[in-house]
Order: structure tokens, then sequence, then C-alpha cells
């Protein structure tokens, strides 16, 4: 006769293991274990060091042509923005002046995140739409023209991590705030020196929307 | 003399008006500029034209709106400083609301490729890197994990961003709408690596979002650690599309932009990422052309909302100056108010709740009778950092560094009651 009973018991014993041993190392048991070609799909980012650039090659002669197709209609022939499109290219010398012009030459620190940036997000309203090729070609054309590279330069993932950028050593680490003086949450009450002039209205400037001119 | 209680120390009225108020304007004037216009029927003693007919029934409007007459109360843009709406911001209109809770359809957008629109079901949170084991997760998975409800502000670094060389926009809105304060319903970020474990060399995290501009940002392991969440509701219902629908990233006190929506992707790795917001976009340019990078906090701030340049003074006597008060390191101690310019400070009333990394709300009784008056607030949080004025920035920053302007501001109140947004100096 068949014992239901022995059956059960083996049943709730293994059902108890196969639990304990998962609940050692997952405590909720949510979620699944994610598939190599799931990650790959989504694992787009290149950092600094080259890590995550995938296989493609490029120079700036191909760049041109495709630049010319699919970014020249907001940043210019030449990268010099159309409109308040953002200017890709010059700007140097520029940063310490009162009108800093922060292009992909002048101000970004890493040629990885030009990369991974048009990968991801461009052309405007096509993401992802390029190939890796396509986005090596453009982004060495781009490092051509902020003369950082030579025209007939091989982008490529082994060498993007070790491009010497113009501004790499522009940035300042760790942030220093607070930075303003510190009195220590007891600040002046009363007769207090401090300026009385107005030197300026935002309404003599204009620039308000015009339904909130009062 | 009647007397104010204001939180510890007591004043009486006159020393709200910091010493350059005469006995007259003890006076209420109890003339109403908008009473005096107003010639409608539905005044006493007669019948209001709504008591004597049927409202709508119920279902009329199966998911409420406000009433026609808030038809002012909206987001807006400013359509000069973008090429596009797509990547683009607007405001909160904060100078209209009240109390701490920003209404859901008020909370200001900032897109980099337009608002995605995501179907739940087709929702993934993939969690790679340096984890022990890979992941992915449904809406309906982080749904069943514990969950924390937490109110928090949340800040653009831009907001003021346009104030750094003088005053150039004319409103509470568009000076200081970069930022709104919701209920957050969510899953700790802490908990959801309990169930892929932690490599010891993992020290960043690329949050990743899924829209067309592929959102990324890199968060050092003890923020994801501490406080951050994986939020689908806000205030109560479900993420607005427009604020990341349906799961978005929260980094309480940190500055928005960080706070990825249609969150698709956290991936651990060992250093920082260098994404093209964080390098390019959200770094602090100084006068010397070089430039603070990883500027997360966002330091205490207030603002008047009212009077403001958008809420005029409209009557002479006794009114309630009302405004806001946040700080990315804590709670808000103290709010300081005063009517000439930062000469004279009196402390405003804070109201309940004051919590952490929060917008706070803070009241301050005045009157006025007709003078000139330059209104400013000051906050102070728990770590006893006082909001500092443009001036004391402007020395140590310049005036190119576009974020994290958290400086005092100055409305001009005229004789007439008309409000300014001005510069001193």
């Amino acid at each position: 006769m068949f014992d239901w009973v022995k059956l059960l018991t083996l049943i709730i014993t293994s059902l108890f293991f196969m639990n304990s041993v998962f609940a050692s190392e997952r405590k909720f048991n949510l979620g699944k274990i994610a598939l190599k070609k799931e990650v790959a799909g989504w694992d787009i980012d290149v950092r600094p060091d080259g890590k995550g650039a995938p296989i493609g090659k490029g120079n700036a002669i191909k760049g041109e042509e495709i630049y010319a197709e699919v970014c020249a209609s907001c940043h210019g022939d030449f990268g010099e923005g159309i409109d308040r499109w953002p200017e890709l290219v010059g700007g140097h010398d520029s940063l310490d002046t009162h009108d800093p012009i922060k292009t992909t030459g002048s101000y970004w620190p890493y040629a990885s995140t030009i990369y991974d940036y048009i990968y991801r997000a461009m052309p405007f309203g096509a993401a992802q739409s390029l190939s890796h090729d396509e986005t090596y070609q453009i982004v060495a054309y781009l490092l051509y023209m902020n003369e950082i590279i030579e025209e007939d330069f091989e982008l490529t993932e082994k060498n993007i991590g070790k491009i010497k950028m113009p501004n790499r050593n522009g940035f300042l680490l760790p942030d220093p705030r607070p930075d303003v003086k510190i009195i220590n949450g007891k600040p002046c009450m009363k007769n207090c020196t401090v300026p009385l002039k107005i030197i300026g209205k935002a309404r003599d400037i204009d620039v308000t929307p015009e339904e909130n001119k009062s | 003399m009647k007397k104010y209680k204001l939180n510890n120390f007591k004043l009486n009225r006159r020393d709200l008006l910091a010493g350059t108020a005469s006995l007259g304007a003890m006076t209420f004037a109890s003339k109403s500029v908008l009473s005096d216009e107003n010639k409608s029927k539905n005044l006493p003693p007669n019948l209001p034209e709504w008591t004597s007919e049927l409202g709508e029934g119920v279902d009329a409007n199966p998911y409420g709106m406000p009433s026609e007459f808030e038809k002012n109360v909206i987001r807006r843009n400013v359509e000069w400083l973008t090429a596009s709406t797509e990547s683009s911001v607007n405001f909160t209109p904060i100078q209209d609301l009240e109390g701490i809770v920003t209404p859901n359809g008020l909370c200001f957008e900032r897109h980099h490729g337009g608002v995605s629109i995501i179907n739940p079901k087709d929702f993934r949170l993939m969690i790679n890197g340096l984890v022990d084991r890979e992941m992915i997760f449904t809406l309906e998975d982080l749904k069943r994990f514990p969950q924390v409800n937490k109110f928090y502000f949340l800040e653009c670094a831009a907001n003021g961003g346009m104030e750094w060389r003088g005053s150039q926009l004319n409103g509470c809105q568009y000076t200081f709408g970069m930022i709104h304060n919701v209920q957050y319903t969510g899953v700790k970020l802490s908990d959801l690596i309990l169930e892929t474990g932690l490599k010891p060399k993992a020290k960043w995290v690329l949050a990743e979002g899924s829209d067309s501009s592929g959102m990324t940002r890199s968060i050092p392991i003890e923020k994801i650690l501490d406080d951050c969440i994986i939020a689908w509701a806000m205030n109560g219902e479900a993420l607005r599309s427009e604020q990341g629908y349906p799961a978005r990233l929260i980094v309480p006190g940190w500055e928005g932009n960080m706070w990825v929506k249609w969150i698709r992707r956290l991936e651990f790795g060992d250093m920082p990422y260098m994404t093209r917001e964080e390098t390019s976009k959200y770094t602090d340019l100084l006068s010397d052309g070089k430039a603070r990078m990883f500027t997360w906090v966002m330091d205490a701030k207030s603002v008047v909302t009212s009077p403001s340049p958008e809420k005029p003074i409209l009557h002479k006597g006794i009114h309630q100056l009302r405004g806001l008060a946040w700080s990315g390191r804590g709670k808000i101690k103290r709010v300081d108010v005063s009517l000439d310019g930062g000469k004279n400070w009196k402390t405003a009333e804070l109201h309940e709740p004051i919590m952490s990394k929060s917008l706070a709300r803070f009241t301050f009784p005045f009157e006025w009778n007709g003078q000139e008056l330059l209104i400013q607030s000051r906050a102070i949080d728990e770590t006893n950092y006082v909001q500092p004025t443009i001036q004391e920035l402007q020395k140590i920053r310049g005036v190119n560094s576009i974020y994290h302007n958290n400086s005092i501001a100055t409305w001009l109140v005229s004789k007439t009651g008309k409000v300014d947004n001005v510069r001193l100096g």
C-alpha cells in the first residue's frame, strides 16, 4: 500500500531543505537570476578606463560623413551649435573667463564619456540607433575637430580609455562644502552690517515670461 | 499690547516691523481692494446661485481636479532656457502652495529625453556588476519587499542657477521652483541588495534610466546603503509618468539629477563611471577655470513664497509672511526673517512636522502700512549651517557655477505693494 504519510514527509522535508538553502543566500526569494545575454543587452556603459567599451573602431574621416548626416542639424557642421543646441568644439582657454564655453574639447575630462553618451542618447530622439563603429567614428571626429587626435587616428575599444583630454585635470575632489564661513548657527540678529543698496532688479533685465510680469 | 509667541522668544508687533514702523502701522487697515470691487450678486444678503440649484453628482469627475478658479496654479517653463521642451525644465508654483506637500501634478519636471510612457508589465530593474548574483526584478517583486514611506524634498542643483550674476527672473516660481516635496513609498536599496549580495570591491553604483536619454549617475555605495530608495508611489498614488513611472530612484538630500527616473538598472562597480551628467553638466565651475565635481548635497536654503513677485501685498494691515526651508544635511532647526534687507532679523514660526531632508513650512506675522520692505529669509539646519548671502558664495565660487546657489534672495516690496526680485550689493 502506498504510504501517503511517508511521501508527504519527504515532500515537506525536501521543500524545507530547498528553502533553507536559498534563504541562506537570498533573504526574500524575490526576483530572478539575470541571464548573461539579458545583462549584455542592457549593460552599455563605458568607463573612463575603457571598461565596457564594445569591440569596434572608427576614424575622423569616416566620422565626418556620419556626423554631417545625424549630428550637424543641431550641433552645426563644425560643432559650433545651432540655436540653443550645445557647442561641441572649441572653447579652449575660456573656462576662467566671464563666458566659459564648455565643449567636449574644452571641458569633458574623459573620451569614454563622449562614447557612452552618444551611444546611449544620440541622435536626440533616436537613442541607441548608431552602430558601435559609427559611434567610434563620431567620437573620433569630435576629438579630431578639438585637435586631440589626428584625422586618421583609429579609435577603438582598446585605446578609448587612454585618450588624454585637455581638461582631464580640471576637476576638484572631494566636495569642500560647507565652504562658507562657519558661524555655528549663530548669525547676526540686530544692526548687522550688510549691503542695502539695490544694485539690480529682475524687472529691468526683462527676460521673465510675459504672463508673470506684474 | 498683544504678544505673539514665536518659538522660544516673545516679541511684540512693533518688533516684528524690525524697527521701521510707526505706531500708526498698528492700526489694521480693514479695507480690501478685492472686496471693494466685487459687485457679485452672490454676496450677502443675496442668495448665492450655487445654493439655489443642485451641483454635479458623484462620478462627474472620477479623478478629481482642482477648482476652475485655481487655473493659474500650474507648472511654468522659461522657453529661452533650453532648445527643446523634451530636454528642459519647468517650475513648481511654490508661491501658490501651502504646507509642505507638493501636489503630484504640480511637481516640477526635468527631462533629458522627454517623458517615457511605460507599461508596468514591461518594467524590469536589473542589478548587475559586483554582486553575488546578477538579478532582474519586476515591479510586483519590488512591492513584495519590506516597504518604507518617507517625505523628501527633491531640488534640482540648478535651482536659482540663473541668479548667480544678479536678479534675472522676476518670480518666486522661476527662481526657487525647481523643488518639490512628496511622500515616497518604496523599497530601500539596502534591502534589495540582500537579494543580490554584494562583492567587497563594490564601491560605486551606476543608476541608469530607461528613458530616451538613458540618464546615468554614479552614486557612492555608502549613500546607496544609507537611505536610497526605489520608489513606485508618491503622495499615496503611483508615480506620475513625468516623475518616472513606474519606478524611480530616491537619493534623499542630494541633487535631483541623481534621482534617476524610469530606472532600469543598477550596476555595482569599483570606480565612478564619469557619465556625461556628472562631468560636463553637474560640476561647479569656479572663477579660476577649475570645477568642483561630485557636489551632491543640497545645502540649507529658504524662500519667502508670499509676499513674492507673484504675490504682491494688496492690503494694509496684518499679513502672514509664508515660506519654505530645507536642508540636504538633515532637519531645519530655525528660520529667520528680515524686513529690512538683512540688517535686523526675527525668528519665524516653524510648523510641524519638521522632517529630515524634507521641506519645512514657516510663517511670520507682519504689518504693512505702505512702506518699502526688503524681505529676506535665512535657514539654519541641525548641523548649525547658516544659509549664506550671494556675496559669501560669489567670493568663494565666482559667478560661473550655475549649480548650488543656496543664497538668500531679496524681495523688494514697493510703496504700492508690488514685489520685485532685487539684488542688494
